[in-house]
């Protein structure tokens, strides 16, 4: 134990006491990630005229728990000819990053795990990896079918990339920050003093608009889903995995929406800030239910989303990226420069 | 020893090895996730040094983007093995000394006073609220403003150029207009007719019975 201290060089409570908090953030998101599941199925249920799940426990709410035991007593089937490494690999490829980019998500002003100085980078460092579970998943599948879900999810995933990226910017500029406590503080500020139009989506709409379509593909949610699109490649790159292997990239794909409008609700709609003034008491607080509200609402847009438009053909996928979004948030970069240099700037 | 010297051998160790296996995998797609693990080790090391700017951008430029194409290419390539390892004994030799003056002619440099590797001290511990991100801008924007411009149009430049070289085009296209597909409407595609019920012929023989069902 002495040699073990000595070694890390830094109190071992520290070391306990920060898994603990790993702990406490992990645990509630994979719950939130499972009661995710159940919501997509009721909303869209609700939404096509039909009641959704509603025989496991009270209104159908165990029914998650059902569905993950029933994951976990499958067989996991190794394809023969596959690359038996790649393969196993292809799951925690995909759900690692989903998982590490919460360690620097800030929840309130002081409750981060690690409120590290350029943390918006880091996050998008982190998420733009999730596409290699998605590449070595699909070629050591050695399918047809899940190779070519792969290669459209690669060209996909990096091509949105580059329009989210490009959104960000205009965030970075008006925020002056990498962190992202600054720029959720930064958005208190401002003429609207810190009620609902002082947040970032007002002037920055059409990058809030980018950046919220952006993560539907980057998340490989419907209308963008085509690298698994059931009609043409039956499940596409998981199609060869089977039982908790399969659940692995269910959950981060989920866990990756979560965290899509996490972001969301911190670079745009103003984070854990209330949108009503301060005076109004218990409404007019910030703190992490209106996150929680911001995160469920985006969340929802996602159900929606997928509800209610069918899936895009590959190549209009590929025109709205590249001939589209880019564009349109260079122009508003520019736009936006000239705008805080002029004397009608929002930003001091 | 302490912590960051523990983490510095171990994040060498996993370098090395790496970058062994990027050469010495026979699939070459194991070969490129091999470097993509040396791409995060080395973002990984350069944390230790306190760069966490140039680290995460490492990870965001060359794992997230640069990577990812490149293992699109590999693993859309029909490479046979065999016939790439058919000439390496007959090659090794002349390859060898290639590879020992290059070596050599590192080792020279490197060892050289001139170098000034002997005198090389780690970087100062920075100030806790020091920021990588703006000192690198500040420097980008004021003393390197020139070769920071010339570089980001050298760039430029490039891409027209590989955009140029690689667009063809081809007469057999069946590209639509995205535009004139959105202006469609629908008397352009459909034309509804009304006309009358009309009631079948009567059927004379079961055969024509049978072709009208």
């Amino acid at each position: 134990m002495e040699l073990l201290q000595n070694l890390l060089g830094l109190d071992a409570g520290l070391t306990v006491w920060t898994v603990l908090k790993i702990v406490a953030i992990v645990a509630p998101m994979m719950i939130a990630v499972a009661y995710l599941t159940l919501a997509e199925r009721k909303v869209i249920g609700w939404i096509q005229l039909r009641i959704g799940p509603n025989r496991v426990g009270p209104a159908g709410l165990l029914q998650p728990l059902a569905d993950g035991v029933k994951l976990l007593m499958k067989e996991i089937i190794l394809p023969s000819a596959s690359n038996k490494s790649l393969f196993l690999i292809g799951p925690v490829l995909s759900i690692m990053p989903a998982l590490v980019a919460w360690a620097v998500v800030p929840f309130t002003d002081h409750l981060v795990l690690a409120n590290v100085d350029a943390s918006l980078l880091f996050v998008m460092a982190i998420t733009s990896m999730g596409v290699y579970g998605v590449i070595v998943a699909g070629w050591a599948s050695n399918s047809k079918y899940a190779f070519i879900g792969a290669m459209r999810s690669a060209a996909q995933i990096v091509s949105y990339e580059i329009a989210m990226g490009c959104a960000l910017v205009g965030v970075l500029m008006v925020s002056s920050s990498l962190n992202l406590v600054a720029i959720v503080q930064q958005q208190a500020h401002g003429i609207a003093g810190g009620s609902l139009f002082s947040w970032n989506w007002l002037p920055l709409f059409p990058m809030f608009i980018v950046y919220l379509i952006s993560g539907v593909a980057e998340t490989n949610r419907a209308p963008f889903d085509v690298a698994e699109g059931e009609s043409e490649i039956v499940a596409g790159f998981h199609v060869e995995y089977s039982g908790m292997a399969f659940a692995v990239f269910f959950l981060a794909e989920y866990a990756n929406m979560i965290l899509i409008a996490a972001m969301t609700s911190i670079m745009f709609l103003g984070g854990w800030l209330s949108p009503f003034p301060a005076s109004w008491g218990f409404l007019g607080a910030s703190g992490f239910g209106w996150l929680a509200a911001k995160m469920a609402f985006v969340l929802y847009c996602f159900l929606w989303f997928r509800a209610t438009f069918p899936r895009y053909r590959y190549d209009q996928i590929m025109r709205l990226g590249w001939k589209v979004f880019i564009p349109v948030t260079l122009v508003w970069l520019i736009v936006l420069g000239a705008w805080m240099m002029s004397p009608l700037t929002l930003w001091h | 020893m302490n912590f960051e010297t523990v983490v510095f051998y171990v994040l060498s160790a996993i370098l090395v090895l790496a970058g062994l296996r990027v050469i010495t995998a026979k699939n070459p797609v194991h070969a490129a996730l091999f470097l993509v693990l040396a791409f995060f080790t080395s973002a990984g090391l350069w944390l230790l040094m306190q760069a966490e700017f140039l680290a995460i951008t490492l990870v965001l430029v060359y794992v997230g983007a640069v990577m990812v194409l490149f293992l699109f290419v590999v693993m859309m390539l029909d490479v046979n093995f065999e016939q790439l390892r058919e000439g390496f004994w007959r090659n090794l030799p002349m390859a060898g000394t290639v590879a020992l003056i290059m070596v050599g002619e590192m080792a020279l440099i490197l060892m050289s006073p001139e170098a000034k590797l002997g005198s090389y001290h780690a970087a100062a511990p920075l100030a806790a609220d020091a920021s990588n991100v703006k000192e690198l801008g500040r420097q980008l924007y004021t003393t390197y403003l020139l070769p920071f411009e010339l570089a980001s149009v050298v760039l430029l430049v490039g891409m027209v150029a590989a955009i140029a070289l690689t667009m063809r085009k081809r007469k057999d296209n069946k590209t639509v207009n995205p535009g004139l597909q959105v202006k469609v409407r629908r008397n352009d595609r459909v034309r509804i007719v009304k006309m009358d019920a009309e009631k079948p012929a009567k059927p004379e023989t079961g055969d024509a019975a049978e072709q009208q069902a």
